[in-house]
């Protein structure tokens, strides 16, 4: 017997593009007095057509989705980037209204995403459990009743009746995580994208989320990380420019993802490409061992570029030359090299078509987050670049075998020392 | 968990999303299971803002206290502008701490979606939690200001100042009630109103401060030229301040007509400000 508990029913939502309005009162007013008598548009330059301040451009960020959550089940929600997974979850957590269609709930929904939501730094950790717990819909009966329990679960005992604003980073994250975690909705909702940043925190959220869907409550997971989909969740839901591509098994779904993106990649490359050059990478990507195509690489592991080229017609490359800067994200460029300083003999001499790869090995980068640009040139000439498309993550790694990581804020690479003692007697 | 055997019927739903909803579908009902929030918004804005200040809650007196001896000083003292016969002192901070409250439940309800954002852009509760908390909390700093003043009323009166408070004095709550409606109702309109011309919120600041000459807070409506009497009386606020200097000082003049037009004009706001903030409430989020 199924035991639906989110009926989700020809949801669409549009956003409109630009400024509503003109912004100001004044000038919307000028607009709809002209418009009461008659007349054109007064702030429209001449020869400007009137498409309409007030509509704007719209976009649907959701288009007729449709489906339904059994009680109890886990389901990943996946798509890239503005596919409407954000939006989605919005909705269901009534953060803005839909523009047509109905969700239909049963049972509290709460998500993860508020974490410390409305914590007020110079309110103590007592006050901050009351006032979090009420904004994420407990009764103060429910809170007094989980108070102990909360208090325990942060470890903050000690510290309890002092305002948040002097607490540790942790100590604050991990109180308000303690609340939102005890909140026991009968449907949670988890926004990956919003957790990122800590990792440690991430892994408590994901542990939390396994628990509840251990209890037999119902689980929305919202996630770029495909092997936390895979883990999770059993069932999976594809969006696709704000409409559902697939749902099914969380292995066949993934593997329409994959299918997707392959398609979008090609036209999403020019956006990345200086005015300068011309179309002849095809596919960037960092690849593992087999070659297929990762996001995230343990520190201390080799990484492995692919670029593909193809040259416009009538066009050949006599002596591809691949060039790539590596950046971190925050701290700006890290490392280059290019295959002529390197020196590479080339099989022929003339290419249409091909594949570069490039095996950096010895890359002691520390865990964070990077970027790349590759150039490609013939001889010394540059033809093509794509820049900052690819991006991937150095993830951290035990690799003094102690247990113990460099810290991220040390730099961005990790060194590997051999220390000496000589003492002086 | 109740069983459900057919899923298909809509009553057996906790909840419906649905795109526009009724323009007067308030959510009073969720306000009032949301209660212990809105109670404990109101802890949050008193504990908070007097934190880390010397003097603490004492500013609740301080600031009354230094308006009315300023304004004794420059329209008592210097520009010398009548007072009904009533002490100087007691007439200004009467005036003063009656529009201070209707003034702070405007502005900073006013600022609701706009200060928000980052807690409404997160999770759901009644967005009206947050203006009815402002009511609450300035409602107890005017009740201790309202007893500061009291207590004023009662030195002038043993020092044989003649001071007549009379059965007026039931009709406060009402008063304080219209207060508190005008100053929510014009709040909310222009809190919604913010989340699309932000050019307003530099108006409510000034605007507040020149609705207050235009009140009978620093003179008495009697003083007013015959020409500018139906003007000042448009202003749903003079008869508020005057019943209520009336009621405890036992000056001025009070008239029910005009009392019914502010109740009325407080009705309106309300009403007007509610439908406002409901429809900008459920998608003010995509245009912030």
């Amino acid at each position: 017997m199924s035991h639906p508990v989110i009926s989700v029913e020809h949801l669409s939502k549009s956003y409109r593009l630009g400024q509503i309005g003109t912004g100001t009162l004044t000038n919307d007013l000028k607009v709809w007095w002209a418009r009461m008598r008659g007349k054109p548009n007064p702030l429209l330059k001449i020869g400007q057509s009137d498409h309409g301040n007030r509509e704007g451009e719209t976009i649907w960020a959701l288009k007729d989705v449709s489906f339904t959550v059994e009680q109890g089940e886990v389901l990943g929600i996946i798509g890239r980037n503005g596919a409407g997974k954000s939006t989605l979850l919005k909705i269901l957590s009534r953060v803005t209204a839909p523009t047509s269609g109905q969700v239909k709930v049963k049972g509290r929904i709460a998500s993860l995403l508020e974490v410390g939501t409305g914590f007020h730094p110079e309110l103590t950790g007592r006050e901050n459990i009351y006032l979090n717990g009420a904004i994420l819909g407990m009764t103060r009966e429910e809170v007094r009743r989980k108070f102990d329990e909360i208090v325990a679960f942060a470890e903050v005992e000690q510290f309890i009746d002092t305002p948040v604003k002097r607490y540790s980073s942790g100590m604050y994250v991990r109180l308000a995580f303690a609340v939102a975690a005890h909140l026991e909705p009968e449907i949670l909702l988890v926004d990956e994208v919003l957790a990122v940043g800590d990792a440690e925190f991430q892994k408590k959220c994901l542990g939390k989320m396994g628990d509840v869907a251990k209890e037999g409550r119902t689980v929305l997971f919202v996630s770029h990380n495909m092997a936390a989909v895979q883990n999770l969740c059993p069932k999976a839901l594809l969006l696709v420019k704000g409409s559902v591509s697939s749902i099914s098994t969380t292995e066949n779904v993934i593997s329409a993802y994959h299918l997707s993106q392959r398609k979008t990649d090609q036209i999403d490359l020019d956006d990345f490409r200086p005015k300068w050059a011309r179309p002849y990478i095809t596919a960037v990507s960092l690849v593992n061992k087999d070659g297929i195509q990762i996001q995230s690489v343990p520190m201390g592991e080799d990484l492995e570029f692919q670029v593909e080229f193809l040259c416009p017609e009538g066009t050949l490359l006599h002596k591809p030359v691949l060039g790539l800067v590596i950046n971190h994200t925050t701290r700006g460029s890290v490392a280059g090299v290019n295959m002529r300083m390197t020196e590479f003999n080339y099989p022929r001499n003339s290419f249409s078509a091909g594949k570069i790869i490039a095996n950096l090995q010895d890359v002691n980068f520390i865990q964070g987050q990077y970027s790349v640009d590759f150039w490609l040139g013939d001889g010394s000439i540059d033809v093509d670049a794509i820049l900052g498309y690819l991006r991937f993550s150095i993830e951290e790694s035990d690799v003094y075998g102690t247990g113990k990581t460099p810290f991220s804020h040390f730099g961005v690479v990790y060194l590997n020392p051999t220390w000496r003692i000589c003492l002086n007697e | 968990m109740e069983p459900s055997t057919s899923a298909s019927s809509n009553d057996q739903w906790d909840l419906i999303i649905q795109p526009q909803r009724s323009l007067f579908d308030l959510h009073l009902g969720d306000l009032w299971r949301y209660r212990d929030l809105v109670m404990l918004f109101v802890r949050r804005d008193f504990v908070s803002v007097y934190k880390q200040t010397i003097l603490g809650p004492l500013w609740y007196l301080i600031q009354p206290l230094l308006t009315t001896i300023t304004f004794t000083v420059i329209f008592g003292n210097i520009a010398k502008l009548p007072t009904d016969g009533l002490p100087q002192f007691l007439f200004y901070m009467s005036g003063t701490v009656i529009w201070t409250y209707f003034a702070e439940c405007l502005t900073k309800t006013s600022n609701t979606f706009v200060n928000n954002a980052h807690l409404f852009g997160k999770v759901y509760f009644p967005r009206l939690a947050v203006p009815v908390s402002i009511l609450i909390s300035n409602l107890i700093t005017f009740g201790i200001q309202f007893a500061f003043f009291l207590a004023f009323m009662g030195i002038f009166a043993l020092r044989g100042s003649e001071i007549r408070p009379n059965v007026w004095i039931a009709l406060s709550p009402v008063l304080v009630l219209m207060m508190a409606g005008l100053g929510l109702g014009f709040g909310i309109i222009i809190s919604s109103l913010t989340t699309k011309y932000r050019d307003l919120r530099f108006l409510v600041q000034f605007g507040v401060q020149l609705l207050m000459y235009a009140t009978p807070v620093i003179y008495p409506s009697s003083s007013i030229p015959e020409r500018f009497q139906g003007l000042i009386k448009l202003n749903p606020m003079t008869p508020i301040v005057e019943t209520f200097r009336y009621a405890f000082l036992g000056a001025g003049s009070v008239h029910p007509l005009d009392l019914l037009y502010s109740a009325g004009f407080m009705l309106v706001i309300v009403f007007l400000g509610a439908v406002m903030f409901n429809r900008v409430e459920a998608t003010f989020m995509d245009t912030v």
